[in-house]
């Protein structure tokens, strides 16, 4: 087969990536260098104003003003990014760990179990972290009926909420690739370790979790990633009071009508997540050596 | 050193039928000796290996390991070490390291790892492979390797599972004498389990012959192949012929054991006496051997095998004879 034909084959591939995902980035980073047309949308000239926004705000007089809100915006969205993944993963591996440790019918449900989340919309189920949180939801209801406390604790609205609605969001995407590796392990291994006189703690020092690795890094960029860009959870469960980078976004481009401050905005996320997928592949080839 | 009074093993399975892996199995192993578990698959001696490195808890029962108990002990708490069959290296460390497992677990210091490592390394003849990866070795270094891991603790047992069944016909008779060499230069009780009888009879000081979870004989290779004490155990360890006693002309009630090396075939026109009289059915030729068929006229059929081999084709009618005392009498 020649190369045109071979061309010719990858063509459609190529094209869907092309469209659906590089053209997209283009668009998004090549935006964020116009100048925002008040009705929507962006027009020339071309300029930096959009990259300027993250730590000065133009005063009356048309002078720049140091003023970090935006860029405390991302750091918070940052954090919390990487406490959810932080999170996930403390809560996935173990989960992993006793799924793999079941009877193969067994791991099939409960494999399910982990699935099922899925099959109902996003929206609906954070909504329903609302009606559980809220001040009379059943949270609070069932730990006054318990008779522990007597005014309803603050569970909304706060980074708490956020947290908790972006680790119940994002577990399975951890919790299945863990999976996937602790599944592959030879079972001998761990008897063999056990063998060398390794207690159960160094077992999974030693063995386990140098082979699951792969696996929560799977995981943590899966949940990484998305988590940063999160607007759902923030919007509902953080009551909107404290905006993340996702609501920010999203607000560019409707009520804010700032495309190219949004678009700037999604190219920071965009790098930050490929900074992290970088690093992460770097030290995979490392280990492989 | 190991000692096994009447254990049993049972297992449910998913039908919640109960399996009985071992029956009341006692045996002793003494210090210092390379004692074989053989049997075909299915008998019980993988099952009676892992109950002594404490993988699984018999049923009912007593193990003792060096005269105490061992019944409460988890493996990593037992003065034993296992090589899997699979060899279960762990992939993520050099042969050094998985080597070193052991010893670091035992909280041993660093200059004593170093130097049981580089001594294990010599011991199975691996020298340069110490940074190597277990991919990267072939199957009969990574057998090594396992056998290495396992000895550089200086355990009191070394339980081997089947430790040759991957390797090919070449590798697997080199490294018979390597583990006997191995066996014999530290000095540590081996206990191995295998299928092979071959292997057994090669390696083994004591033989226990194991089916569905009983032990039929324990011996001496040599005792155990002159004087098997039943049926199944002639006819597992080497080739046997079982005779039934009418094709005989004796004890209808008995089986008469013997081995195919000890048949005489002579052609019936010499006017020999044997105790039988037969028609050649098949000849095949061995090489150093050649390998009679003979259909004995009571309807039986025998081997023999002989060195060299008279000048006889297949149809001649022969004469089958043997000494009488390398034969065997069982019950039926």
């Amino acid at each position: 087969m020649g190369p045109n034909r071979t061309y010719l084959l990858i063509a459609p591939a190529m094209l869907v990536i092309g469209i659906f995902m590089v053209l997209p980035l283009f668009l998004a980073v090549a935006y964020s260098f116009m100048t925002a047309n008040p009705y929507g949308g962006v027009t020339a000239p071309a300029t930096f104003d959009a990259y300027l926004q993250f730590l000065y705000q133009r005063d009356f007089d048309d002078g720049l003003v140091f003023s970090p809100s935006y860029a405390l915006i991302i750091l918070r969205s940052i954090y919390l990014a990487i406490a959810t993944t932080a999170i996930c993963l403390v809560l996935g591996l173990p989960v992993a760990w006793y799924i793999v440790c079941q009877t193969p019918e067994r791991r099939r449900i409960l494999l399910f179990a982990v699935t099922l989340p899925f099959w109902i919309n996003t929206l609906i189920r954070t909504y329903c972290w609302i009606l559980i949180l809220r001040d009379e939801g059943l949270a609070n209801g069932a730990l006054r009926h318990a008779g522990i406390i007597s005014d309803p604790l603050p569970l909304l609205y706060n980074d708490g909420s956020i947290l908790l609605g972006l680790v119940y969001t994002f577990l399975p995407f951890m919790v299945l690739p863990i999976y996937s590796t602790l599944e592959r392990i030879d079972p001998r291994l761990i008897e063999a370790a056990h063998d060398l006189y390794a207690s159960r703690a160094a077992v999974f020092r030693r063995i386990v979790w140098p082979l699951a690795r792969p696996g929560a890094l799977a995981g943590a960029t899966l949940v990484f990633a998305p988590a940063l860009g999160s607007f759902l959870a923030p919007d509902l469960l953080g009551g909107g009071k404290k905006l993340l980078i996702g609501s920010l976004i999203q607000m560019q481009f409707t009520s804010s009508r700032n495309w190219p401050f949004g678009a700037a905005l999604s190219t920071v996320v965009t790098v930050v997540v490929l900074t992290v997928f970088v690093i992460r592949s770097r030290k995979a080839q490392e280990e492989r050596r | 050193m190991i000692d096994i009074q009447s254990v049993s093993k049972s297992f449910v399975t998913r039908d919640a039928d109960p399996v009985h892996a071992l029956n009341e199995v006692s045996l002793e192993i003494y210090d210092n000796e390379f004692f074989t578990l053989l049997g075909p698959s299915g008998c019980g001696k993988t099952t009676l290996l892992r109950l002594i490195a404490g993988f699984e808890a018999p049923s009912s029962g007593v193990i003792r390991i060096a005269g105490s108990n061992v019944a409460a002990l988890p493996p990593q708490k037992r003065p034993v070490n296992t090589v899997f069959q699979s060899y279960a290296l762990f992939p993520h460390m050099s042969v050094a390291e998985n080597i070193a497992f052991g010893l670091e677990m035992q909280n041993a210091p660093k200059s004593l790892i170093d130097e049981r490592v580089r001594e294990a390394l010599e011991m199975v003849r691996l020298e340069g492979f110490a940074t190597r990866r277990p991919a990267q070795l072939s199957g009969g270094q990574q057998q090594r390797v396992a056998v290495a891991r396992a000895l550089a603790p200086k355990p009191s047992v070394l339980l081997l599972d089947e430790p040759l069944s991957a390797l090919d016909l070449k590798l697997r008779k080199g490294m018979q004498s390597e583990l006997k060499r191995l066996q014999r230069e530290t000095g540590i009780t081996f206990v191995l389990v295998t299928h092979d009888q071959e292997e057994a009879l090669a390696m083994s000081d004591r033989i226990a012959v194991m089916r569905s979870g009983d032990v039929l004989q324990v011996g001496t290779p040599r005792d155990i192949y002159d004087n098997p004490q039943d049926r199944f155990v002639a006819d597992f360890i080497g080739e046997s012929n079982l005779l039934p006693g009418a094709a005989l002309g004796r004890d209808p009630a008995k089986t008469i054991v013997v081995r195919p090396e000890h048949i005489v075939v002579s052609p019936a026109s010499d006017g020999a006496r044997g105790h039988a009289r037969g028609a050649v059915s098949a000849i095949t030729f061995l090489g150093s051997d050649t390998l009679y068929e003979v259909v004995l006229e009571e309807g039986a059929r025998l081997h023999s095998r002989s060195r060299g081999g008279a000048a006889l084709a297949t149809g001649d009618m022969v004469v089958v004879d043997w000494a009488r005392d390398v034969e065997r009498e069982l019950a039926n």
